[in-house]
C-alpha cells in the first residue's frame, strides 16, 4: 500500500519536474556558445508551438556546437537525407490510407491509390527513377506531426493544411498541391439545414488533431451558434458515427467530405453545405533541417505544374524531349546544353522530369486520375488551375 | 398365552406410512438446488425464463449474422499485413511451436496436458474456419495438420518424456529461430518483413510474449531491489514500482510512443513495435515485481538464516535458495498477469503508432465499405478468440496451483 | 579488515556506483532528449496552460468554450474522469456485492450464472467490451423515432433523456424537514443496534425510523407545496433540449466499466465471505440469530477485513481503466490531454501532467481506503 513515504517521493518528483521545466533553456547546455533558443521559456499567451528559431537554426550548426557523442542526424543541413534515400533505395512517404481520392489502401489488393499517393510516386520517380520504390506509411492525424518531427518519414503527403504553427513545429511545407476549404456535410435524412446558422442545437462530428476542430469552434462562435461537438481520434470512427446518425453533420476539408462520401452506401442522402469555413491549402511537408531535400520536393511539385502549363504530359514527354525546339521545354526536360547544371544542382539526374512525367503524368493527369470527372469524387478544379487559366498554380522558372 | 391364541388375533395390515422423501434422483436435485425456498424458486423461474429468451435471441442472431466479415478477412485477423507470399514462414513457425508444445505438455505432467488438448483442438477448429475463407485449402489443411502433429507429438512424448533441461534448451533456441523465420535475414527465401507489417493475432502474441519474457527479469530485479537494505536502491525501486502502478497503461504506452524516440540518439530509429513492447514491459515489470515481492515475503526467515550460516553470499543465497522458492510460489499469480497482458495488448491501437493487433485489425476491417455495420460479428469473434486463449490459460493455472499445493505447504 | 572486504564499505560503494550509473544513464538520456527536442522544435514548459485552447469538448460538468485556456480544458477532462470513477465505483460495488452473494447462493442456476458472468468478464478484454457496448447503443433508433418511456423519459441513439429535478422555492424548508427526519431515523437505528447487542429485541424501531422519513418527505412536500420542479426534455430540431441527457459515450463507458469491475469485486467479496470460519456461522445459529443478523453482525465485519485491500486495488483499476474513454469518444482526462499534446506541440509537459494527475488520483483513493481499512481492522478486540 502506498504510504506517506511514497507520497513524499512522488510529490518531490512532481516538484522537481515543475522546477526543471522553467529552468535553463535546453540549448544553453551545448558547448560552443550557441545562442540559447527560448525553447524552455514560454510567455503566457504565446501561440501554441510557436517558437522562434532565433539563433538555434541548425543551418548555423558547427561541429563544436553539437553535444559530444551525438551523431549528425540524417536530415542535417548537409543534405544527408537525399543521399540516404538514394542509398536506401526507397522513399518513406507518410500518407492517410483512409481517404478515397487522396491516399487510400485497398486492403484486398494491397494497392495504394490517390492524389497524394501519386505525388509520393512522383517524388520517388524523380529521386530514384522508380515510381514504385515507395514505402507508404499510413498515419493518423495525431501521429503525423510526431512522425515528421522524429524524421521517421521522408515526406508527409497526407492532405495536410499549411499553417504557421505547423510550419514552425512540424516541418517545411512544400508548394500547395490542392487549394481546399473547410466544409460541412449534413445528413439530409435527418435535417434540411442549408447554412451553418441552421445547425443550432445540432451534433457535429469532427476529428481530433486537425485544423478542422479549431476552425469549427471559431466559426460557430462568430455566428453565435450553439452546437454539440463529437470528437473522434480516427477518421473511420468519425465518419462511422456520422453515417449511423449519431451526428447531424460532419465537418472537414471539402475534398475529404466528397472523398469519404463516395464510399457511403447512400451518397445521395448527404449534401455539402454551400459554405467555406476556412482556407485549407494542402501540400507536402518535409522534416526541418534539410534544405537540399526541401528544394527537391519543392521542385518536383513545381515541375508537375510547369509541365501542365507547357502542355507536356505522359503521352508526349519522350517525344518532346527529343524533338522540341523550345528552350524552356528543353531546359525542363533535361536536354543539354540548355539544362546545364540545373538538375545536378538539385542533386538529381538531368532527365528527372522526363522520368517523373512518364511515370505519373503532369498535374492535370494526376488530378483527373484521382479527383476528376471520371472518378466518383468529380471535384471541380476551382482554384486548382494554372495561373494562365485564372487559378493559383504558379511554378517559378526552372532556370 | 399359547401360540394358538395369538394366531387367532385378527391380523391388521400395517398402517400406511408416508413415502420417504427422495434424496437421490433428479427430482431431489431440483428441490435441493433450484427450489429450496420460495425465494429461490422464484429466482429460478425468473432467471430461467430470462436465460432461455437470451439463448433463443443469441442463436437467432448467430445464424443470421454476417460471418463473412470474419471469414473473408481471416488472413488479416491472423497475420495482419504480413505479405501473402511469405505466409508460409508463419505456418512453419506455428508448426514447430505445435510440436514443441505437444512434447512439453506431455513431459511436464498433469496441469499442462489439458493445454495440449486445447491447443490441438483450437488449431483444428481454426483450420476448419480457414476452409471457409479465401485463405486457400492448403493453408487450412496445414493448420489442421498442425493440430494433428501436436497431438501426435504429445502421444509420442507420453511414451518417452524428454528431460526438462533439454526441453528448456530447445525452447530457448526456438525463440531466436522463430524470430528469424518471421522477420527474415534478407535475401530469398528469408526476405526481411519488418515488424510493422506483423499484425492481427501474430502481433498480439508477439507483444504479449515479449512483454512477459522481458518484464520477468526486470520485475525480479525490482522486487529484490525494493526489499534491499540499501536505502537508495530500495527507494528508487519503490518509486518506480509505485509510479508505474499508479498510472493507466495507456498513458505509459502513449509516453513510450512519443518519448522513447526522443530519448535515443537521433539516428537510432526505433520501430513502433519496439516502442509498444517497451511500454508493455515497463508496465508489466512493476506488477511482476509486486507478485515476486509477495513470494519473497512468504519465505520463512529460517531459510535466509540457514543460507547465511553455511556461508553463502547474497548473490548465491538469492539464486540458489530464495528465488527458486519465491518464483515457484508466484507462478499462478504470474499466469494471471500473463492473461492480463494478453488482454492489454488491445490498447496499443489507441496509443498511436499505427500498430494493428487483433482489435485494431477488427476496427480497420469494419471501415471497409463492404462490411460497414458488422460491428457485433467482429467484436464477438474477437471476444471469443480472447476467451478461448485466456480461459485455457486460467484453467491451466488452476490445475498448476492445485498440483503445486500452493498455500498448503 | 581491508576495506574491500568490509561489508559496510561495500554496501556504501555499491549504492554510490548504482547512483552514478543511474545519473550517467539519466544524463545521456537527457542530452539525447535535449538534442532531439531542439531538432524537432518541440517545446517544454507549462506556460501553454494559459493559452487559448481553441477546441471544443463534447461533454463537461461545468461551462467550457473554445476560448477558455488549456488549463480549463484539462480541468474539464479531470472532472469527467473523477465523475466516471466515483459513479463507477459506487455502482460496481453494488453489482459486485450482488454477484458475490449470488456466487455463494445454494440455488444452482443463480450460482452458475454468476460464475459464467465472472469467467466471461475475466477472459475478455475491457476495451473490446466497451466498443461492443457502444456499437450496440448507436444502433438505437434516431432522435425522431425515440423510444418514449413513461415519465417523460426518452431513449435514442443520442442518449437517454430524462427530467431534471430543479429546486423550487419551497425546497430549502422541505430539505430541512427531511434532514431532521433522517437524523431521527439514524438515532433509531443506533438505538436498535444497542438493544440488539444488549440481547433484547429491537422491535420495530428501524421500521419506525424509516416510516418517519417517508412521512416527513411526503408531508413536507404537501405542506410546502411542490419543493421540486422538473425540467422536461423537449424534442427540438436535432436533439432533446432541457432535462438531463446521458450520452451513449458516457453510458457505454460506465456500463462497460461497472460490469467488468463488478465481476472482480464479486470474486473478492466471495473470497472474503468464504474466509469467515464456519464455526462462526454455527455459533451464530446456535444462539438464535437470524440469517440477516448473522450477516450483519458476524459475517460482514470479519469479511470486510479481508475484502478491503483487494477491493482497493479494484477501485484503483476502475479509475485507471476510465482512461479507455477515448475509444468510445468520451472526453475524459486522457482524451483531452491527447488533443492538447497534439495542438500545443508540447507533448512532454502534457504527458508529465497527465501521469502526475493519475498518480495523485491513485494516491488519494488508496489513502482513503487505507483509512477505512484501519477502521475495519481495529474493530477486533
Amino acid at each position: 500500500m502506498p504510504s506517506a513515504r511514497l507520497m513524499i517521493v512522488s510529490l518531490a518528483i512532481l516538484a522537481l519536474v515543475l522546477v526543471a521545466c522553467d529552468a535553463t533553456p535546453p540549448a544553453a547546455q551545448t558547448p560552443g556558445g550557441e545562442q540559447p533558443t527560448p525553447a524552455g521559456q514560454e510567455t503566457p499567451g504565446q501561440q501554441p508551438g510557436g517558437e522562434t528559431p532565433g539563433g538555434g537554426e541548425p543551418g548555423a550548426q558547427t561541429p563544436d556546437a553539437q553535444t559530444p557523442g551525438a551523431q549528425p542526424t540524417p536530415g542535417g543541413p548537409t543534405g544527408a537525407r537525399l543521399g540516404i534515400i538514394q542509398s536506401r533505395g526507397n522513399l518513406i512517404c507518410g500518407v492517410n490510407g483512409g481517404l478515397q481520392g487522396f491516399s487510400f489502401l485497398d486492403e484486398s489488393t494491397n494497392s495504394w491509390s490517390g492524389f497524394d499517393a501519386d505525388y509520393c510516386r512522383a517524388v520517388a520517380a524523380a529521386v530514384l527513377g522508380d515510381p514504385d520504390a515507395v514505402e507508404f506509411r499510413a498515419l493518423s492525424a495525431d501521429d503525423r506531426g510526431p512522425a515528421l518531427q522524429a524524421g521517421e518519414i521522408d515526406v508527409l503527403i497526407r492532405n495536410t493544411t499549411w499553417t504557421s504553427s505547423r510550419d514552425a513545429s512540424w516541418g517545411n511545407f512544400g508548394p500547395t498541391t490542392f487549394y481546399d476549404g473547410q466544409g460541412m456535410m449534413v445528413n439530409r435524412s435527418l435535417t434540411d439545414a442549408a447554412s451553418l446558422e441552421d445547425l443550432a442545437g445540432a451534433t457535429i462530428c469532427v476529428q481530433s488533431g486537425t485544423t478542422t476542430e479549431l476552425n469549427l469552434a471559431d466559426q460557430m462562435r462568430v455566428r453565435n451558434v450553439e452546437y454539440t461537438p463529437l470528437v473522434f481520434d480516427n477518421i473511420d470512427a468519425t465518419y462511422e458515427a456520422y453515417t449511423q446518425g449519431r451526428c447531424d453533420a460532419v465537418t472537414s476539408d471539402r475534398s475529404q467530405l466528397v472523398g469519404r462520401r463516395s464510399a457511403f452506401s447512400d451518397p445521395g442522402e448527404h449534401e455539402l453545405l454551400d459554405v467555406v469555413m476556412s482556407k485549407e491549402p494542402l501540400g507536402p511537408v518535409v522534416p526541418h533541417g534539410d534544405d537540399q531535400w526541401y528544394d527537391v520536393v519543392k521542385w518536383v511539385v513545381f515541375a508537375t505544374f510547369e509541365a501542365e502549363e507547357l502542355g507536356i504530359d505522359s503521352g508526349n514527354v519522350t517525344d518532346m524531349a527529343s524533338t522540341s525546339e523550345d528552350p524552356v521545354v528543353r531546359r525542363l526536360l533535361g536536354v543539354q546544353p540548355e539544362v546545364g547544371e540545373l538538375a545536378s544542382g538539385l542533386g538529381l539526374e538531368d532527365d528527372w522530369v522526363v522520368t517523373m512525367i512518364s511515370a505519373v503524368g503532369n498535374y492535370e493527369e494526376i488530378y483527373n486520375r484521382n479527383l476528376g470527372p471520371e472518378t466518383p469524387l468529380n471535384l471541380d478544379r476551382g482554384p486548382n488551375q494554372q495561373w494562365t487559366d485564372g487559378g493559383l498554380l504558379y511554378a517559378p522558372p526552372y532556370r | 398365552m399359547s401360540g394358538g391364541e395369538l394366531a387367532d388375533l385378527p391380523r391388521m395390515p400395517p398402517a400406511p406410512e408416508p413415502p420417504p422423501i427422495r434424496k437421490i434422483g433428479w427430482q431431489a436435485w431440483l428441490r435441493q438446488n433450484l427450489f429450496n425456498s420460495w425465494l429461490s424458486g422464484l429466482l429460478t423461474v425468473v432467471v430461467g425464463v430470462a436465460l432461455v429468451c437470451l439463448a433463443i435471441l443469441s442463436i437467432q442472431w448467430v445464424i443470421n449474422a454476417r460471418w463473412e466479415v470474419v471469414t473473408q478477412n481471416l488472413r488479416l485477423f491472423l497475420m495482419g499485413q504480413y505479405p501473402i507470399e511469405h505466409a508460409w514462414r508463419v505456418w512453419l513457425t506455428l508448426a514447430i511451436l505445435s510440436v514443441l508444445a505437444g512434447v512439453t505438455a506431455a513431459s511436464s505432467g498433469g496441469p499442462t496436458r489439458a493445454l495440449a488438448t486445447w491447443l490441438a483442438a483450437g488449431q483444428a477448429m481454426l483450420g476448419l474456419l480457414m476452409l471457409a475463407s479465401p485463405m486457400g485449402v492448403v493453408a487450412a489443411l496445414a493448420t489442421i495438420a498442425n493440430g494433428v502433429a501436436l497431438w501426435i507429438a504429445f502421444l509420442l512424448a507420453l511414451r518417452r518424456p524428454i528431460a526438462g533441461r533439454t526441453l528448456g534448451i530447445v525452447w530457448l533456441v526456438y525463440v531466436p529461430v522463430a524470430l528469424i523465420l518471421l522477420h527474415g535475414l534478407g535475401g530469398t527465401p528469408l526476405e526481411v518483413v519488418p515488424a510493422r507489417f506483423w499484425g492481427g493475432l501474430l502481433l498480439t502474441f508477439l507483444l504479449s510474449i515479449s512483454g512477459i519474457v522481458l518484464s520477468f527479469p526486470v520485475g525480479v530485479l525490482l522486487a529484490l531491489g525494493r526489499r534491499s537494505d540499501m536505502r537508495l536502491i530500495s527507494g528508487m525501486s519503490t518509486a518506480f514500482i509505485e509510479i508505474v502502478r499508479g498510472v493507466p497503461l495507456i498513458t505509459i504506452l502513449f509516453m513510450a510512443s512519443i518519448l522513447l524516440p526522443l530519448f535515443l540518439p537521433g539516428d537510432l530509429r526505433i520501430d513502433a513495435v519496439l516502442r509498444a513492447i517497451g511500454g508493455i514491459t515497463i508496465f508489466s515489470a512493476a506488477y511482476v515485481a509486486e507478485n515476486v515481492r509477495g513470494g519473497l515475503q512468504a519465505i520463512p526467515s529460517g531459510q535466509i538464516e540457514a543460507a547465511n550460516a553455511i556461508g553463502l553470499n547474497a548473490f548465491q543465497r538469492n539464486v540458489h535458495i530464495v528465488l527458486p522458492q519465491a518464483l515457484r510460489s508466484v507462478i499462478p499469480a504470474n499466469v494471471g498477469l500473463f492473461i492480463s497482458l494478453l488482454k492489454d495488448t488491445t490498447l496499443v491501437f489507441i496509443a498511436g503508432g499505427g500498430l494493428l493487433e487483433l482489435l485494431g485489425v477488427g476496427r480497420s476491417v469494419l471501415a471497409q465499405p463492404a462490411f460497414l455495420g458488422a460491428h457485433l460479428e467482429v467484436y464477438v469473434f474477437i471476444s471469443v478468440v480472447f476467451f478461448v486463449l485466456c480461459y485455457a490459460m486460467s484453467q491451466a493455472s488452476y490445475r498448476l496451483e492445485a498440483a503445486m499445493g500452493v498455500g498448503t505447504r | 579488515m581491508p576495506p574491500w572486504r568490509d561489508i559496510g564499505v561495500l554496501r556504501v560503494v555499491a549504492q554510490l556506483v548504482a547512483l552514478a550509473l543511474v545519473l550517467l544513464a539519466g544524463a545521456w538520456l537527457m542530452s539525447n532528449l535535449v538534442d532531439n527536442m531542439r531538432q524537432t522544435r518541440l517545446t517544454f514548459g507549462f506556460g501553454f496552460l494559459n493559452s487559448t485552447a481553441g477546441f471544443d469538448i463534447g461533454e463537461s460538468l461545468f461551462a467550457y468554450s473554445a476560448t477558455d485556456t488549456y488549463l480549463r480544458a484539462f480541468l474539464v477532462g479531470l472532472a469527467n474522469t473523477l465523475m466516471v470513477s466515483l459513479v463507477g465505483i459506487v455502482l460496481a460495488t453494488i453489482l459486485g456485492l450482488i454477484t458475490g452473494i449470488a456466487r455463494l447462493s445454494r440455488n444452482w442456476l443463480v450460482n452458475k450464472m454468476a460464475a459464467g458472468y465472472v469467467e466471461l468478464m475475466r477472459n475478455t478484454p475491457l476495451l473490446v467490451q466497451l466498443v461492443l457496448i457502444y456499437a450496440v447503443l448507436i444502433q438505437l433508433p434516431s432522435v425522431a423515432n425515440s423510444i418514449s418511456l413513461p415519465g417523460s423519459i426518452f431513449l435514442n441513439q443520442r442518449g437517454l433523456s430524462f427530467p431534471r429535478p430543479v429546486p423550487e422555492q419551497g425546497f430549502t424548508p422541505w430539505l430541512l424537514i427531511v434532514l431532521v427526519a433522517v437524523a431521527l431515523a439514524v438515532a433509531a437505528h443506533v438505538l436498535a443496534g444497542r438493544r440488539e447487542e444488549a440481547g433484547r429485541d429491537p422491535g420495530h424501531l428501524r421500521l419506525a425510523g424509516l416510516a418517519v422519513v417517508v412521512a416527513a418527505a411526503i408531508g413536507g412536500a404537501l405542506a410546502v407545496g411542490g419543493p421540486i420542479g422538473f425540467d422536461l426534455p423537449q424534442q427540438q430540431r436535432f436533439n432533446f433540449v432541457g432535462g438531463l441527457t446521458i450520452s451513449p459515450e458516457l453510458t457505454a463507458l460506465l456500463v462497460g466499466l461497472v460490469v467488468y469491475t463488478a465481476a472482480f469485486i464479486g470474486e473478492v467479496v466471495r473470497g472474503g465471505i468464504q474466509a469467515v470460519r464456519r464455526g462462526q456461522l454455527e455459533a451464530a445459529a446456535s444462539i438464535g440469530l437470524t440469517d440477516m443478523q448473522t450477516l450483519r453482525m458476524i459475517v460482514l465485519p470479519q469479511a470486510l477485513r479481508i475484502i478491503v485491500p483487494p477491493l482497493t486495488s479494484q477501485y484503483l483499476n476502475l479509475a485507471k481503466n476510465s482512461s479507455l474513454a477515448i475509444a468510445v469518444g468520451f472526453a475524459d482526462l486522457f482524451s483531452v490531454s491527447r488533443t492538447m499534446a497534439n495542438q500545443t506541440g508540447n507533448p512532454i509537459s502534457v504527458i508529465l501532467l497527465v501521469m502526475a494527475t493519475y498518480l495523485l488520483i491513485s494516491l488519494v483513493t488508496s489513502l482513503l481506503m487505507n483509512i477505512y481499512n484501519r477502521r475495519v481492522q481495529v474493530l477486533e478486540r
